[in-house]
């Protein structure tokens, strides 16, 4: 065990004190808090994130410019939405100066190589405002969120009204107040393969990072980890946007974020170390360099 | 293609990022590298995108290089020696006089940058067949690569007036900056060293091949914003590329997140930001 936190200046257990905002967040509303404060003090222009597609849970991402667009795109769709696609799109069709943008801890490593390598990217790196990322332990396709609520879980997408995953399961909560936990063997197989070699739990590059492991329900755990976003959260702090306690007060608190970091990082380095010898004198590639 | 290299955990190593290089009173002429442009067939997309960084090119002319050589800009006739030259455009091997100028630049030069789609993997020259005004026994174009050794690439079409600057104050550091700034401009510039060693053709199927097949794409989008000519959308969350409009760039795939990734340089974005914009104060 070591850094599989990342670096950070801060850490505490928050939630937003606006009610409209944690009314259908997933968990404190921090990202939504964030962005509408960010877009309502002019530090963001707009901010990608992810709404909903043309089916139930279906995302697809989108530039959202206003507070109710933002208010859209409250909660988790556990399945891929390429936040990054619009990334470039939002400083030139869109023409924002500073941009936000929230995504897993993969596309925060994907926003900080298109800054610091911008091949494909001429304007962006100096746009980004506001990198918010969200813990993640594996996402899923599609398809596969289909089976496991219709085939496994036995509800109508349409039907449900969040999904989470905590405390060892993945459960279904639907608008008629059925509740299906599914434990985590039964979805693990339907994880995204990409998935498995990633190797970074609470999104170290981001600016401020947030999940809600670690803090109790209705609260998120928050990592202050840029100067940047030091200074957006120092300013929302002051403006009264968020309620926090010391991550030391808060039960299950620290210990369990790096438990599972750890778990989750330890577990995709000894699939990376197989995919070296896949075949016979051959392996699959390692994209760490 | 397997790498013997296992699994790495995030470093974490904190380097020294001291913007040392804006102090004006260490400077002296001498100190600058030699570089220039050497344009070949390419659209001179490469070099307006290397002026497009405005003031940073008079910052970085006036504090880092001295330019000397460059059709457009610099009134030499000659290669002359550089510590670094910046190649936009393939070769046409027709025309003896692009074929002798990449020969001379790669005898002549330290570090050869292919800088661009062209020069890197022949990007749009790949179409070319010949029969146009007013050459029209010139049919065929190879990446530089194909002719002689290059050192880094910047691949995409156009390159970023951000990337060729960022390659730049790298290359600076690299030759003249203190220990610690030259092992994190090594860092910095191994990745797109390693692209000028993997080869000299490029297309969205890369992503299928080396990203997608081999199990490692996320979906995170990337690769469709990079492209220039909007080759790819997503679908189901993962990238489709309409393979007719690809024109080779190379750009997708040395975006992508999962072609390559070096957590020594990625896990101090931060502090490489800030000595990037130190450098362009
Ligand atoms: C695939 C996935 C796996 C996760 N795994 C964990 C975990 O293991 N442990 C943990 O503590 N937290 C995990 N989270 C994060 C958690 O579910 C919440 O998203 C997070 O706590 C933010 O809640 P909030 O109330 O602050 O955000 P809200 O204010 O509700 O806003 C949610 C934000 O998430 C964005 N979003 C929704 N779906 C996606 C998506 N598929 N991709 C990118 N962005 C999206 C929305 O655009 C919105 O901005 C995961 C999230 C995702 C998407
Ligand atoms: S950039 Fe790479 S990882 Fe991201 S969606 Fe494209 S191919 Fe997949
Ligand atoms: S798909 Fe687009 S970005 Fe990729 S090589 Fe082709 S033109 Fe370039």
């Amino acid at each position: 065990m070591g850094m599989e936190l990342g670096k950070y200046k801060t850490c505490v257990s928050a939630r937003s004190t606006d009610k409209e905002i944690v009314a259908k967040a997933q968990d404190g509303g921090i990202v939504t808090q964030l962005f509408a404060f960010a877009l309502e003090q002019g530090i963001i222009d707009g901010a990608i994130v992810t709404g909903l597609g043309d089916r139930p849970w279906k995302p697809r991402p989108f530039i959202a410019t206003t507070r109710e667009e933002l208010l859209t795109s409250r909660g988790t769709k556990y399945n891929v939405s390429p936040n990054v696609a619009w990334i470039k799109e939002a400083t030139r069709s869109f023409g924002l100066d500073k941009v936000g943008i929230v995504g897993t801890p993969c596309q925060m490593q994907a926003v900080r190589k298109v800054q610091l390598y911008p091949i494909g990217m001429r304007d962006v790196p100096d746009k980004i405002a506001l990198a918010v990322g969200i813990f993640c332990m594996e996402n899923f396709l599609y398809k596969s969120i289909q089976q496991l609520v219709e085939d496994h879980a036995g509800q109508k997408m349409q039907s449900v009204k969040k999904m989470t995953i905590g405390k060892g399961k993945f459960s279904v909560y639907t608008e008629r107040g059925n509740v299906v936990a599914l434990p985590l063997k039964i979805t693990e197989k339907y994880e995204q393969a990409g998935c498995h070699v990633c190797l970074d739990y609470v999104a170290n590059l981001s600016d401020v990072s947030t999940g809600s492991v670690g803090s109790p329900d209705g609260w998120s755990t928050v990592f202050v980890r840029t100067k940047k976003g030091d200074h957006i959260w120092s300013k929302a702090i002051a403006a009264g946007c968020f309620e926090t306690k010391p991550i030391e007060e808060v039960k299950p608190g620290l210990e369990l974020v790096t438990k599972l970091a750890h778990e989750k990082i330890h577990k995709n380095e000894i699939y990376l170390n197989k995919r070296a010898s896949y075949g016979v004198g051959k392996g699959l590639r390692n994209p760490y360099i | 293609m397997a790498t013997e290299k296992s699994a790495t955990i995030p470093s974490d190593v904190k380097m020294e990022k001291k913007a040392e290089v804006s102090k004006k009173e260490e400077k002296s002429v001498s100190n600058k590298i030699k570089a220039g442009h050497v344009h070949l067939s390419g659209c001179t997309g490469c070099l307006v995108a290397l002026a497009d960084n405005y003031q940073g090119l008079f910052k970085l002319l006036d504090d880092y290089v001295d330019w000397v050589y460059d059709l457009t800009l610099a009134d030499v006739r000659h290669i002359p020696e550089m510590d670094v030259a910046l190649v936009e455009g393939s070769v046409c091997i027709q025309d003896h006089e692009s074929v002798e100028d990449i020969k001379t630049t790669r005898n002549k030069s330290k570090i050869v940058v292919a800088v661009g789609g062209c020069a890197c993997y022949g990007n749009i020259t790949r179409f070319a067949r010949g029969g146009q005004h007013n050459q029209p026994q010139h049919e065929s174009y190879v990446p530089i690569g194909d002719l002689i050794d290059v050192d880094v690439y910047i691949p995409g079409c156009a390159p970023t007036p951000q990337q060729i600057r960022n390659v730049c104050v790298m290359a600076y550091l690299l030759l003249m900056g203190t220990e610690d700034q030259k092992k994190l401009a090594a860092n910095y510039l191994k990745p797109l060293m390693n692209l000028a060693k993997r080869g000299t053709t490029a297309c969205f199927c890369d992503l299928m091949t080396e990203v997608i097949n081999q199990g490692l794409c996320m979906g995170c989008g990337t690769c469709a914003a990079a492209c220039p000519v909007r080759a790819i959308t997503h679908e189901w969350g993962k990238p489709q590329g309409q393979r007719d409009l690809c024109i080779k760039c190379g750009a997708c795939y040395s975006q992508c997140p999962r072609s390559w990734y070096s957590f020594d340089v990625m896990n101090e974005f931060e502090g490489i930001m800030e000595i990037i914009d130190g450098a362009m104060k």
